[in-house]
C-alpha cells in the first residue's frame, strides 16, 4: 500500500507533534526512500522548526 | 543608574513585537504588554536578583499571551483555513509542483533579512493555523496542550499544524528561495 504524497506530507508534519505507528513509519519510510518532492518537504519543515526557534531567540 | 522603572519601559518595544508576531492582533498584543509591564513593575521584587531583564519580562509575557489566545480562541469561528492548500496536489494526491532542495538553509538562519522574510510569511498565516503553530514552534507547547487551550480535537490540531506549515514552506518558496 503505496502512500500519496498528500498523505505522506501529513505524516510527515504529524510526525513533528505525535510519534508515529510502526506501521506509519514504514510506510513513510518507503515513500520517502522514491520521492525526492516529498524528501525536501521533510527536510524543509524540520528546517522551519529551527527556523522558528532562531526566530524566538532573536530580537 | 536608570531606575527599574524606565528600565522596563525601555523593554516595550521588544515586547509589543514578540507580542504582535504570537497574537497577530494590535489591540490584543498590546494589552498583554501592558499588563506584562504592571506585572512587572508590581513585582520588582521578585526580579531582584535576577541577570536579565528582557528573559524575565519575556517570561511574564508569554503567560499573558497564552491568557490572550485563550480569549481570542473562544471569540474566533472556527471555521476557516481552507482551500488553496488543496490546489498543492492533484487528484491522486501527487505535487503538482513538488518542492526542489533548498541547499543549506541553515546558512539562513544568522540573516536577518531571511528571518524578517519568514515573519511576513508568518503574519500571513490563517489566524487559527498561526496561533496553533506559534504555541508548537515558538512558544514550545506540546500538541496536547495546543488543542486543550484551542477547545479542538488533537486530529484537528494536527491539520491546523500541518496547514501552517504547508503555507509557510510555500510562502518561503515563492518569496525567498524562488527568488
Amino acid at each position: 500500500m503505496m502512500l500519496s504524497c498528500k498523505e505522506a506530507t501529513h505524516l510527515v508534519s504529524q510526525g513533528l507533534d505525535r510519534r508515529l505507528g510502526l506501521a506509519e513509519r514504514v510506510a513513510l519510510r518507503l515513500h520517502l526512500a522514491i520521492c525526492d518532492g516529498c524528501s525536501n518537504f521533510k527536510k524543509q519543515v524540520a528546517f522551519l522548526r529551527k527556523a522558528m526557534r532562531r526566530l524566538a531567540e532573536s530580537d | 543608574m536608570k531606575d527599574f522603572r524606565s528600565l522596563v519601559e525601555g523593554e516595550r518595544p521588544y515586547l509589543l513585537r514578540y507580542a504582535r508576531l504570537q497574537l497577530r492582533d494590535g489591540h490584543a498584543a498590546e494589552d498583554a504588554v501592558q499588563e506584562t509591564l504592571l506585572a512587572a513593575l508590581a513585582g520588582e521584587a521578585a526580579f531582584a536578583g535576577r541577570s536579565n531583564l528582557r528573559t524575565w519580562l519575556t517570561g511574564i509575557l508569554k503567560h499573558k499571551i497564552i491568557d490572550a489566545l485563550r480569549r481570542l480562541a473562544r471569540e474566533a469561528p472556527l471555521a476557516e483555513d481552507e482551500g488553496e492548500l488543496e490546489a498543492l496536489f492533484d487528484q491522486r494526491g501527487h505535487w503538482r509542483d513538488a518542492p526542489g532542495d533548498w541547499e543549506d538553509p541553515d546558512a539562513l538562519l544568522g540573516r536577518k533579512q531571511f528571518l524578517e522574510a519568514l515573519e511576513r510569511c508568518l503574519a500571513g498565516l490563517p489566524q487559527k493555523s498561526a496561533q496553533a503553530f506559534m504555541m508548537r514552534e515558538h512558544l514550545g507547547f506540546e500538541t496536547d496542550d495546543i488543542c486543550k487551550e484551542l477547545g479542538v480535537t488533537p486530529t484537528h490540531c494536527w491539520v491546523l499544524l500541518y496547514r501552517a506549515r504547508m503555507a509557510l514552506r510555500e510562502c518561503l518558496q515563492q518569496n525567498w528561495f524562488a527568488k
